[in-house]
């Protein structure tokens, strides 16, 4: 599959980005379109993990670019990270998830939370792929709700006996470490970092997945592992702890998410100015272009609401229930705008001759994790009333 | 050893092309440009290589305005050591070998190297007039290049074939495709970049020789038209009356 797409920039939002931001970003859309784009439907169809593109993905920034270079990143701004996993996405929401995973849920709490020989020990070579990272938080029982987590670890004096499981883990069958929140004997939520090989750890990968089946998934379970004390996150605890790091993984996903709408866009105005139908392009027919001007008009919101919301979050003013809105609403937006290409690529759009279905099953996955849909909504339920409604 | 290349900034490949000002101007609004192919993927390139295995270093040179600095930090993040930019208006082929020339003449470069030709004019003149005005070979379109001591062997198709050629350095050349492979700026590049320098300087005197008049579109392609293979005779009356072919 040659890889066509064009970027249709209706606002000319190319203004507000510095020249390197464009830089990073169309370099690495290069390198994707070069090396990625031409197997990712094969990888998807097989539902294999192309580990192969591991190296790349850390030589063009992937994993952790916003980390500071003395620990192995580039120190890039948020819109920069923002831009690349719009252009992850913009070939596979599985390869985003990938570098989602390990730049914002295991890179960022090591590099906040972390010892100094925590970071020294680990950044570097998650910044290049070296090592792969996983972030243990949701249990097979506990997933919108993770402060009810049953994974525990005791003091046993000189290391921790750490027990439980985790579910629907990115990475984790790859992971050479894993960023596991578990509580402590008071019952108090710590990260803890479990590394591949330790005894009575292991992580089964799970199968059946129709969506993201381009990115690997399985479960962590921690049968008595013996977890020396060094490894315990000492800069922070209470499940605000994990929380902050799935403000880094959402503000990824909301530019993610515009990724995906824009190649479902882009590829929907090729296919309607090419497919001709009744003697002309069906791009001629009044419901075609309802369609194709109301994706490009929800994908120009998208983007003012995303670029904002990275100029707060470079400032250190976003917050969770913003990141939330935008998070929420790109994912939806994406998801409707996949499903009416594929409508506009009538049955050609089922196919993998084109990336629409791929795209919409991956964004099934997407809306549901890092927090569903519909918690988002209450999330921003809360913010604007002050009353909490999860419960 | 030490390289010159000369970057140009060109529409990308995909851009619609438009006039403005009562068609003498090329409007450049919604043109995304790029840096001209054959100078990146294979002139920059084969430099880096060459540099990589011989040492030395690689400066580009650009003649043109600020808006040409973006590409031109492209150029710097794939790897050239150095840049310099010419501030003036890129008028016409020989006032820009002027302005490179000018530059090389009293810095010793053991090769200066140009792409065959810049994708928006594709004029093919630059580096000949380099050459010319250097007083050292020219080598065109080549598509292989190696370089052992002073020696220089480089490869270009010709009508039918190949042909090889062998000369001293330093020398100007044209690079076609197959010289180098692409390289994408990674993030090292790109973070390397940021402390390259990038020289502006002004203008040696020289003028344009030439001057466009107007630019016009290609005649757009004339639908198809079928004839019934039963009416022989109204294809031969198009052929006749309208292409005029028989």
């Amino acid at each position: 599959m040659t890889d066509r797409f064009e970027a249709h920039d209706y606002y000319l939002m190319d203004e507000l980005l510095t020249e390197e931001q464009k830089l990073f970003r169309d370099s690495l859309r290069a390198w994707l379109k070069k090396d990625v784009s031409p197997i990712i439907e094969d990888y998807y169809e097989r539902a294999a993990f192309p580990s192969q593109i591991i190296p790349g993905l850390g030589e063009y920034g992937c994993f952790g670019p916003y980390i500071p270079t003395e620990y192995g990143g580039a120190g890039l701004d948020q819109i920069t990270y923002g831009l690349l996993m719009q252009e992850l996405e913009r070939v596979d929401s599985g390869v985003r998830s990938t570098s989602s995973v390990q730049s914002s849920l295991v890179m960022y709490p090591i590099w906040k939370y972390g010892s100094e020989e925590q970071k020294q020990k680990f950044l570097p070579k998650l910044a290049t792929g070296e090592f792969i990272g996983c972030f243990g938080l949701t249990e097979p029982d506990h997933g919108s709700d993770p402060g009810s987590m049953v994974t525990n670890f005791k003091d046993m004096g000189d290391h921790y006996l750490l027990n439980g499981a985790k579910m629907w883990i990115s990475n984790s069958p790859i992971a050479d470490v894993a960023v596991v929140w578990a509580k402590n004997e008071a019952g108090r939520i710590h990260g803890i970092l479990v590394e591949k090989g330790m005894e009575g750890f292991t992580a089964p990968e799970m199968h059946g997945k129709h969506s993201l089946r381009a990115s690997i998934t399985g479960e962590l379970i921690f049968d008595n592992v013996k977890v020396p004390k060094e490894n315990l996150l000492p800069g922070r605890s209470g499940l605000g702890a994990p929380l902050s790091c799935l403000d880094s993984a959402r503000y990824g996903i909301a530019w993610g998410a515009i990724g995906s709408a824009m190649d479902c866009y882009d590829s929907a105005l090729k296919y309607a100015k090419e497919r001709i139908q009744f003697g002309k392009p069906i791009a001629s027919f009044q419901l075609i272009q309802k369609k194709l001007a109301e994706m490009v008009t929800e994908i120009t919101k998208a983007q003012l609401l995303t670029f904002r919301l990275g100029q707060l979050r470079e400032e250190g003013r976003a917050t969770t229930a913003q990141i939330s809105m935008a998070k929420r609403n790109n994912v939806d937006m994406a998801l409707k705008i996949a499903r009416e290409a594929r409508q506009i690529h009538g049955a050609m759009g089922i196919t993998s001759e084109y990336s629409i279905m791929r795209h919409m099953a991956n964004l099934e996955s997407v809306i549901t994790y890092e927090g569903t849909h519909d918690i988002h909504l209450l999330i921003t339920g809360m913010d604007v009333t002050g009353i909490q409604a999860f419960s | 050893m030490k390289i010159l290349v000369a970057i140009s900034k060109a529409p990308d490949t995909t851009s619609k092309i438009s006039f403005t000002d009562g068609d003498t101007k090329f409007n450049e609004a919604g043109v995304q440009f790029i840096v001209n192919p054959y100078d990146e993927w294979y002139a920059l390139v084969r430099a880096l290589e060459l540099k990589e295995a011989n040492g030395g270093s690689v400066t580009t040179i650009t003649v043109g305005g600020a808006d040409a600095d973006p590409i031109i930090r492209k150029a710097l993040a794939i790897g050239a050591d150095n840049a310099v930019r010419v501030d003036a208006t890129p008028s016409d082929a020989y006032f820009v070998a002027s302005q490179i020339s000018e530059y090389a003449k009293d810095k010793e470069y053991d090769l200066v190297m140009t792409g065959k030709e810049t994708i928006d004019y594709n004029g093919s003149q630059v580096g000949g007039l380099v050459a010319g005005m250097l007083d050292l070979p020219y080598l065109p379109n080549i598509s292989k290049l190696d370089v052992a001591g002073t020696t220089a062997t480089a490869e270009r198709e010709i009508q039918g074939g190949e042909e090889v050629l062998e000369t001293q350095l330093p020398l100007v050349l044209s690079a076609s495709k197959g010289m180098a492979e692409q390289r994408i700026p990674n993030m090292r590049g790109i973070m390397a970049a940021r402390a390259k320098k990038l020289e502006v300087i002004p203008a040696a005197s020289g003028e344009a020789l030439t001057e466009i008049i107007d630019y016009s579109l290609p005649p757009a392609k004339s639908a198809v038209k079928l004839i019934d293979p039963e009416n022989a005779a109204d294809l031969i009356e198009l052929l006749h009356s309208e292409a005029k072919v028989i």
